[in-house]
């Protein structure tokens, strides 16, 4: 151990104009996967429980973001500070192919996971053809 | 006209910033692996306290230890099980063995320590012990 800063992980900050109240907004890291059913989106987001996130599909636009209850212990004062603590916000442009009805979120442990499922194919239709 | 989009912006640095980025994501072996967590200490007259992020990890995954005036926080990230047909479009969040040794501003004994996760954020409160107290000094009339 030596006395020497250490350099750690580092959040980076989103890329949206900044808020009115001054507080800092961060783009959650992510992993997106994609299997059979469709697309699986994996946001780190620590400190955001599953009452302060926010999903919305507008336009193939899917917007998350993400509230932060701040931990700040009562009676103490904050001696050392590596990282800092702000909203969550990231959007991606999807594809037309997914079904907005079915697309689910949960958080676990600040890890909120999105599934995109993709629109069922269009069945062709049997067009019956009747004698006149 | 053709124009790309980082010209079109009004933020003279997002070329700058873009380029940054890129160049980040694909030469990962020539910056230093930064610590992980990173943590944020808080100090009292009674306690001290230590939040970090670990999002995504199972509070049993976690092991904390005290020694004299060094706490360590060690675990595990465990990557997110996908079937073996998977396509993978991004893999921003990494995973693996962590752990991080913190000097604390005194010795602390095991059983004073309380460690809390709330949503991916740990909290470990480190009570100060009585001996190690600032104590006020009485004058006494000469």
């Amino acid at each position: 151990m030596n006395n020497d800063v250490t350099q750690t992980t580092d959040k980076t900050p989103a890329a949206t104009p900044e808020t009115t109240t001054g507080g800092r907004i961060y783009r959650p890291l992510a992993d997106i996967v994609e299997t059979d059913e469709g697309v699986t989106l994996m946001l780190e987001m620590p400190g955001v429980g599953a009452d302060d996130v926010d999903v919305t599909l507008e336009k193939r636009v899917l917007t998350i973001r993400g509230k932060v209850r701040t931990t700040s212990p009562e009676k103490l004062q904050l001696a050392y500070a590596e990282y800092g603590e702000g909203d969550f916000e990231r959007s991606f442009t999807l594809s037309d192919d997914f079904d907005p009805e079915r697309i689910g979120a949960s958080v676990w442990h600040g890890v909120l996971t999105v599934t995109l499922p993709r629109a069922a194919k269009a069945q062709p239709r049997k067009i019956a053809v009747t004698a006149s | 006209m053709f124009q790309p989009e980082f010209l079109r912006r009004s933020d003279p640095f997002a070329l700058m910033r873009s380029m940054l980025r890129d160049f980040d994501r694909l030469t990962p072996a020539l910056t230093v692996r930064p610590a992980f967590p990173a943590v944020n200490v808080w100090q009292g007259d009674e306690a001290a306290a230590i939040t970090a992020e670990l999002p995504g990890i199972d509070p049993a995954d976690i092991e904390i230890t005290v020694k004299d005036n060094v706490l360590t926080i060690a675990g595990e990230r465990k990557a997110p099980q996908v079937p073996d047909s998977a396509r993978w479009h991004r893999n921003e969040r990494s995973y693996g063995k962590f752990s991080r040794a913190v000097r604390l501003p005194f010795a602390a004994s095991q059983d004073k320590v309380e460690a809390r996760m709330t949503n991916g954020v740990l909290r470990i409160v480190v009570g100060r012990p009585e001996e190690d107290r600032p104590r006020k000094i009485e004058i006494k009339a000469a």
